[in-house]
C-alpha cells in the first residue's frame, strides 16, 4: 500500500477521510460508474467527492447531526453509496436496510435503529415506508433517488435527491467557509466514532444490528486489500445486497481504502451483461452463482455442434489437469503447457470473456460449502477463486486464502490481524481488526456473543487441519458426538454426499450412537438420465429409487466419501457405516424440509422412525408407510419396504503431518 | 437516475388542448363490410388526458372502432373530430403524423430486430434526415440519430427493459413482447395512444406491470389513451370512463361505476332470456 501513498502524511482513519485522500491523489481516476440510458457513466474521485460533500452539507442543513441513524434502502446505485460517505462525514450513522424486504420487517430494523431519515431509491421503498409511518415515529424525512411515479406525493417530508444537493450548494454559496468547515470536520475525527450499523441477515431470529466503529472498518479494510494486493487500477462491480456486509465490506470500504473503481448496474437483470461490459478485477459471488453460471455454460454447449462440443470437451479436460497447477506455478510437462496454452486461445479465454472474467485477478466465494468439482472447474479456466469465510460481527474476514495455497474444502488461514481459536466443544472464535462494538440497543445480546476476555463467538463448528487450514463443518449446535466418542459434524458428511450430482439430499444420524447411518434421496433428473443411458427401465421414482443396480451407485459413492473422511484424523470416526435410499423424495409441503430446502433432521428422524431403528439394528429391509401430500394438493399413503445397506469403513490414517506440526 | 444525462422530459405535443377538453369526437359513425354492419350509429368522444376504455362482448366492434380512429377504416356515415377538425377519408400514416400511436391484438413486431431497433423505429415520422443522409451516417444525420437514440433510451428506462436492449424480439416472452409494442408506440410521443388489448394472455403480475405502466404514461407523459380490455379488474381500475359496445352499437358510456350498474351491460355480458 506505500506505493499509493496511503501511509505517507496523516493516515486517514474513517471513510470521508479517505475520500479526501483519494479526491487528492487521484483525482482525476474514475471513483463510480453506472450505466444510465445505456451509456456507462462515470465520475473521477474529486467529482464524487463533490456529490458527497453536496449531500452532506443539504442533509446537514436539513438538520442531520452527530450520532443521528439514516436508513439506506435500494439497490446498488451511485447516490446510494454516497448517501453512506455523506452520513459518515456528519458522523451520522449510515443503516443499510434489505431492500426486498418486506414493510414490517423494516420498520422493525429502522425502528431497532431509531432512524431519522431514509434515503431511498424509489416510490416502492417509499411506499413501504409511508405505510408503517404509525410504526416508525421517529423517521422524520424520506428522500428519494427516483422521481418517477412520485409525482402527485405530499412533499412536505419527502425530497428529491437533487433538491437535496441544491440546498448543500446554496448553503455552500451562502457560507464561504462551509466546504472548509466541512473537511475540518472529517479531518478532526479520531475514528472511534461508530460508522455504519449493518443488520443481520436474520436466518436465525430476528436480524440484529452490527456496530462497527470507523478505526476499525478501515484498518479491516486496509489488511485484507494489502493481502490481495489491491490497488487503485482495480474494478468491482457492486451487485450483492447493499444493506449485506459483504458488499458493503468488497466494494465500498476496500474501495474507498485502494481508491478503486465501483460500478453499479444499469438494473438487476442486467448484471450479467453489465458484468462483461466492465470486466472486473475483483470479484465475489455465492457458491449457487458458481453453479448457476457452470449449468448455463453446459447447457449452451448442448446446443453446439458435435464437433464444437468434442472440442470444449477436450480442452476442459486438459484444463482439469493442467488448469490449477499452472495457476499456482506448480510443475507442468512441456506438453502440459502447449496443450494448456491452445485450450486458452480456443476455449478458456472466449469462455472468460463471455463470463465477464477476462480481466479477473481475485474472485471469493464465501456463505456455504462449495462442491470441488465446481470450485476446480474455474480454477482450472484460469480464475483465481478462493474461498473466505467471515461474519458481519468480524466486518467481513475472518480466514482466507492466499493466492498459491487455495483447497476447495478448507476456507484458509486466519485473515492478517485475526486471532483464531476453537473450543474444546468445537466452536470456532476469533479476534480480529474489524470486530464489532456491540450490537446496537442489546447489550444482553453482545454479551452472549462476546466471551469475557473479549473474542466473538461464530456459532460454527470448525476444525485445523495439518497445514493450519480452518475447515468449517457445521454449526456448533448440530455438532455431536457418537458414543465412542469421535466428533460427528452432520452437514458436514451430507455436503461431501450431495456433492455428487446423483444425490439430490443426504440425511445423517449419529450423535449418542455407535455409527453413522446416512438416508440418501436420489436425483430423478440424473439418475434418471444415468437409467435410461443403460437400459434400466423403471416406473416410478419410488421403483428407481429401490433398484439394486442404484444402490451399488450409491455404495459407490459412500465409499468415496468414506475414504475422504479417513483421510482426516478428526473425522475419520465417524465415516458411514450403513444406509438406505428413501422410497419418496424429500419435500418442504410434507415438512421435511425448510422453505429454503434445508433438512430438518429432527422431523425426519421421527417421521421415519423404523427405518432409523432398522439402521441400527441390522435389518436388511425395512416396510414403511408414510403419509405424503402429491403435487396437487391431495394427501395420500405411501408404503414400501427399503432396503438397507452396509458400507465399507476404512482405517484412519495416520496423523503424520500432525506430528510434524 | 437521470444523473448525468441532461433528461427531456417526453410528453405530448403542444396542441392547444386544457385536459378535459374533447380531444376526439364521433358523431353517429357507422361501418359496414358490404352486408355486415360492423359499427351502428356510434358516438362518443374522449377527452384529453383521460384514460376511456372501449369494452364489449366478443364481436361487438371495438378493433373496427379503433380503426376507425386512426384511419385504417373510413366510415361510410358519420363525422370524427380530431382537435376541433372534422375530417374525411385519412390514412393511417396521416393519422400517425397527427399523433395517434397504437398496439395491436396480435403483437405486430419486427421479430428479428432487437428492440431497440423496434423502438427506434416508431421515431421514424421525427426523423428529419433522409434515407441518403443516414446511409451516409455523417454530420447532421449523426447528430439526429443520437437525438433519437435519447428519446428511446428514456423509453427503455421507463418501461424497465434495460436487460433486453440488444435481444431479438422474437425471442422474448409475450408478456415482454407487449411492453416493447408499447415502447415503440410511445417513441411516436403520441398525443392519443391506442392499445387493443394491452394485457391480452398476460399472467397476474405482468398485468399489473402494464397497468402500472398504462398509469404511468398517462399521468407523467400526459398522454390521452383509450384501450379496449377484456379484463374487467382492469378496465374498472384504471380508466376514467367507460364505452360499451354490443353488435355494433353503443350500449353505455360514462364512469366504471355508472356502466357497472347499467341493466343493458349486465344483459350484454350474463345474457338475458328474450
Amino acid at each position: 500500500m506505500e506505493a499509493t501513498g496511503v501511509t505517507a502524511g496523516g493516515k486517514p482513519v474513517t471513510f470521508p477521510q479517505y475520500l479526501l485522500l483519494n479526491a487528492k491523489r487521484f483525482a482525476t481516476r474514475p471513483a463510480m460508474r453506472f450505466k444510465d440510458y445505456g451509456i456507462w457513466q462515470s465520475w473521477s474521485w474529486s467529482e464524487q467527492r463533490d456529490e458527497i460533500r453536496d449531500l452532506a452539507l443539504g442533509l446537514k442543513a436539513m438538520g442531520l447531526s452527530e450520532g443521528d441513524r439514516i436508513a439506506i434502502v435500494g439497490s446498488n446505485r451511485p447516490r446510494l453509496y454516497w448517501a453512506f460517505c455523506a452520513a459518515q462525514s456528519l458522523k451520522a450513522i449510515p443503516v443499510p436496510v434489505y431492500a426486498d424486504s418486506v414493510a414490517e420487517e423494516m420498520a422493525h430494523v429502522l425502528n431497532n435503529a431509531g432512524v431519522r431519515f431514509a434515503i431511498v431509491q424509489d416510490q416502492e421503498q417509499v411506499d413501504k415506508l409511508q405505510s408503517m409511518a404509525a410504526e416508525i415515529p421517529q423517521l422524520t424525512d424520506i428522500i428519494f433517488d427516483e422521481p418517477r411515479g412520485l409525482r402527485d406525493y405530499e412533499r412536505t417530508h419527502l425530497h428529491d435527491f437533487a433538491a437535496v444537493q441544491e440546498i448543500g450548494r446554496e448553503a455552500a454559496r451562502s457560507n464561504p467557509s462551509a466546504v472548509a468547515d466541512w473537511e475540518a470536520t472529517i479531518r478532526a475525527s479520531d475514528g472511534s466514532e461508530i460508522s455504519t450499523i449493518l443488520y443481520t441477515s436474520g436466518t436465525t431470529g430476528r436480524s440484529k444490528g452490527v456496530m462497527l466503529t470507523a478505526r476499525a472498518s478501515t484498518k479491516a479494510a486496509e489488511d485484507t486489500a494489502r493481502f490481495d494486493n489491491m490497488s487503485e487500477f482495480d474494478e468491482v462491480l457492486a451487485y450483492l445486497p447493499l444493506a449485506w456486509v459483504g458488499d458493503h465490506y468488497l466494494n465500498y470500504a476496500q474501495g474507498y481504502v485502494v481508491g478503486l473503481c465501483m460500478s453499479c448496474p444499469e438494473s438487476p437483470e442486467t448484471v450479467a451483461q453489465n458484468l462483461r461490459e466492465i470486466g472486473p478485477s475483483f470479484y465475489f459471488a455465492p457458491p449457487r452463482v458458481f453453479e448457476g453460471l457452470l449449468t448455463s455454460v453446459m447447457i449452451r454447449m448442448e446446443d453446439a455442434s458435435r464437433w464444437k462440443k468434442w472440442l470444449f470437451h477436450h480442452y476442459l479436460g486438459v484444463a482439469k489437469a493442467h488448469g490449477e497447477k499452472i495457476l499456482e506455478g506448480r510443475p507442468v510437462p512441456l506438453s502440459g503447457r502447449i496443450s494448456y496454452w491452445i485450450g486458452d486461445k480456443l476455449i478458456y479465454g472466449p469462455l472468460r470473456n463471455v463470463l465477464g472474467f477476462t480481466r479477473i485477478r481475485t474472485a471469493y466465494t464465501a456463505g456455504e460449502a462449495i462442491g470441488p468439482d465446481l470450485f476446480s472447474f474455474f480454477r482450472s479456466l484460469g480464475i483465481n477463486l478462493k474461498q473466505l469465510y467471515g461474519q458481519t460481527e468480524a466486518f467481513l474476514y475472518v480466514t482466507c486464502q492466499k493466492d498459491g495455497d487455495v483447497r476447495p474444502d478448507t476456507v484458509g488461514k486466519a485473515a492478517p490481524d485475526v486471532d483464531i481459536r476453537i473450543t474444546e466443544s468445537g466452536e470456532v472464535q476469533f479476534r480480529s481488526p474489524g470486530m464489532f462494538a456491540g450490537y446496537y440497543g442489546d447489550a444482553e445480546k453482545t454479551r452472549e456473543t462476546m466471551t469475557e476476555d473479549g473474542w466473538v463467538m461464530t456459532g460454527d463448528a470448525g476444525i485445523f487441519d495439518a497445514q493450519g487450514h480452518l475447515k468449517i463443518i457445521d454449526r456448533a449446535k448440530d455438532v455431536g458426538r457418537l458414543t465412542s466418542g469421535a466428533l460427528y459434524a452432520p452437514k458436514y458428511i451430507e455436503n461431501k454426499l450431495k456433492f455428487f450430482p446423483n444425490i439430490k439430499e443426504a440425511v445423517a444420524f449419529g450423535d449418542g450412537r455407535d455409527f453413522v447411518g446416512v438416508f440418501l434421496n436420489i436425483d430423478l433428473t440424473a439418475v434418471g438420465n444415468w437409467a435410461e443411458r443403460n437400459n434400466i427401465s423403471y416406473a416410478s421414482y419410488q421403483e428407481l429409487a429401490g433398484l439394486p443396480q442404484v444402490y451399488d451407485m450409491m455404495a459407490g459413492h459412500i465409499d468415496q466419501v468414506n475414504r475422504d473422511l479417513a483421510a482426516e484424523p478428526m473425522m475419520a470416526g465417524a465415516q458411514i457405516r450403513r444406509f438406505l435410499v428413501l422410497h419418496k423424495e424429500l419435500d418442504a409441503d410434507d415438512g421435511e424440509l425448510t422453505r429454503t430446502q434445508k433438512v430438518r433432521r429432527g422431523f425426519i428422524a421421527e417421521r421415519f422412525g423404523p427405518l432409523i431403528d432398522a439402521l441400527y439394528n441390522g435389518a436388511a429391509e425395512q416396510f414403511i408407510e408414510t403419509d405424503m401430500t402429491f403435487e396437487d394438493g391431495r394427501k395420500g399413503v405411501i408404503r414400501a419396504t427399503v432396503k438397507l445397506r452396509d458400507a465399507k469403513v476404512y482405517p484412519a490414517a495416520a496423523p503424520v503431518q500432525e506430528a510434524a506440526e | 437516475m437521470n444523473v448525468r444525462v441532461k433528461h427531456v422530459e417526453l410528453h405530448a405535443g403542444e396542441d392547444g388542448l386544457n385536459p378535459g377538453d374533447v380531444m376526439l369526437k364521433l358523431e353517429n359513425v357507422s361501418l359496414a363490410f358490404g352486408g355486415v354492419k360492423a359499427i351502428t350509429d356510434i358516438s362518443f368522444d374522449i377527452l384529453k388526458g383521460e384514460i376511456r376504455a372501449i369494452i364489449g362482448p366478443n364481436g361487438a366492434g371495438k378493433t373496427s372502432m379503433l380503426n376507425v380512429i386512426n384511419g385504417f377504416y373510413h366510415p361510410q356515415q358519420g363525422v370524427i373530430t380530431f382537435r376541433g377538425q372534422a375530417r374525411s377519408r385519412m390514412q393511417p400514416y396521416e393519422a400517425a403524423a397527427s399523433g395517434i400511436a397504437r398496439t395491436f391484438q396480435n403483437v405486430a413486431l419486427f421479430k428479428g430486430m432487437s428492440t431497440l431497433d423496434n423502438i427506434m423505429s416508431g421515431r421514424t415520422l421525427k426523423m428529419h434526415r433522409n434515407f441518403f443522409w443516414q446511409v451516409l451516417n455523417i454530420g447532421p444525420a449523426r447528430n439526429e440519430e443520437i437525438e433519437h437514440r435519447l428519446k428511446v433510451e428514456e423509453i427503455i428506462d421507463f418501461l424497465e427493459i434495460q436487460h433486453i436492449r440488444k435481444t431479438p424480439v422474437g425471442k422474448l416472452p409475450y408478456g415482454l413482447q407487449k411492453r416493447v409494442e408499447l415502447g415503440r408506440a410511445l417513441a411516436m410521443e403520441p398525443d392519443l395512444l391506442l392499445l387493443d388489448e394491452p394485457m391480452a394472455g398476460m399472467n397476474l403480475e405482468e398485468k399489473e406491470d402494464m397497468s402500472r405502466f398504462i398509469l404511468d404514461v398517462n399521468s407523467q407523459m400526459g398522454t390521452t389513451i383509450a384501450l379496449i380490455e377484456h379484463d374487467m379488474g382492469v378496465v374498472m381500475d384504471i380508466s376514467d370512463r367507460v364505452v360499451v359496445l354490443d353488435y355494433g352499437r353503443k350500449i353505455g358510456d360514462g364512469t366504471p361505476d355508472e356502466v357497472k350498474n347499467n341493466q343493458d351491460v349486465i344483459d350484454a355480458y350474463l345474457g338475458v332470456s328474450h
